[in-house]
């Protein structure tokens, strides 16, 4: 069996869009959060397999961006959660559907 | 990469992966889908191991699993009176058009370019990623440290109440 760029990169696709699909989708804001991090995921997958398979000077670039992927990622997903638990304390609710007060 | 035990890890870890992938779209329960993240991460892991990235799989399973789903468990537990369904919007028939299409587009990209590849493995070590993180991209890499103190900080903030900030006033 050979295992080509080909099949990690379509992984890596599918993984990014079944998080997309996730985010756009789901009603509470902590399965929206959930649906983002599948998608950086997904993106750091296709990342990881170029630098091992890409023709290139410096491959660990790849590894370098996922490195600074998995920071962001973690601020981003402290400062998200923080956010759902103050709406939730204002509004006993999470529900994106219902956040919706800036509509007069 | 040749070898079938190569094969054998990449298809368990693409069913696994995208399985527990796709129980976070159906599954019900809010709590469920936290697991089935988990154990999405921990395939990504297993990938990661496979393109031999050591360093990143330990990183990932650390933040990842260790950190950001465990954190989700948290704020799921702390929003106690919401429904913990993990139902969808209304607007899931566009979403998932154009999650197809997109996912249409991603795979005739893939298949179709013409790659240019190595095989041999470049051999990328922690020795590597330490070396260009200290001194390539060492700029970066203190943003990196400033932008994490600064969400904790942010994080800290927005998730106080107003008694923990009278009880601060007082002392």
């Amino acid at each position: 069996m050979t295992i080509d760029l080909e099949h990690f990169l379509t992984v890596g696709a599918l993984l990014f869009c079944l998080g997309l699909f996730v985010a756009l989708s789901k009603r509470n804001a902590i399965g929206v959060l959930m649906g983002v991090e599948l998608m950086l995921n997904g993106v750091n997958l296709t990342l990881i397999s170029f630098a091992r398979f890409a023709d290139s000077e410096t491959p660990i670039a790849g590894h370098t961006f996922v490195a600074f992927v998995l920071t962001v990622a973690a601020a981003e997903a402290a400062v998200a959660l923080a956010l759902v638990i103050a709406v939730y304390r204002h509004r006993q609710t999470v529900d994106v559907d219902r956040l919706n007060m800036l509509r007069s | 990469m040749e070898g079938n035990g190569v094969g054998i890890a990449f298809w368990v870890l693409a069913v696994v992966t995208l399985g527990a992938a796709g129980g976070v779209v159906v599954s019900r329960s809010l709590m469920h889908a936290v697991l089935m993240l988990i154990l999405a991460f921990i395939g990504v892991a297993g990938f990661f191991l496979l393109l031999s990235a050591e360093f990143i799989a330990m990183a990932q399973v650390i933040i990842y699993v260790g950190a950001i789903a465990v954190l989700m468990l948290f704020a799921i537990m702390l929003t106690p009176e919401i429904d913990r369904d993990n139902g969808e919007t209304r607007m899931i028939a566009p979403a998932l058009l154009l999650c197809i299409a997109l996912a249409t587009v991603f795979i005739f990209v893939v298949t179709d370019t013409n790659w240019s590849v190595v095989t041999s493995d470049p051999g990328l070590t922690a020795r590597d990623l330490g070396n260009a993180l200290l001194t390539t991209w060492v700029l970066p890499f203190e943003i990196a440290s400033v932008l994490l103190t600064a969400a904790m900080v942010g994080a800290i903030v927005l998730a106080r109440t107003e008694q923990d900030e009278a009880e601060d006033e007082l002392a």
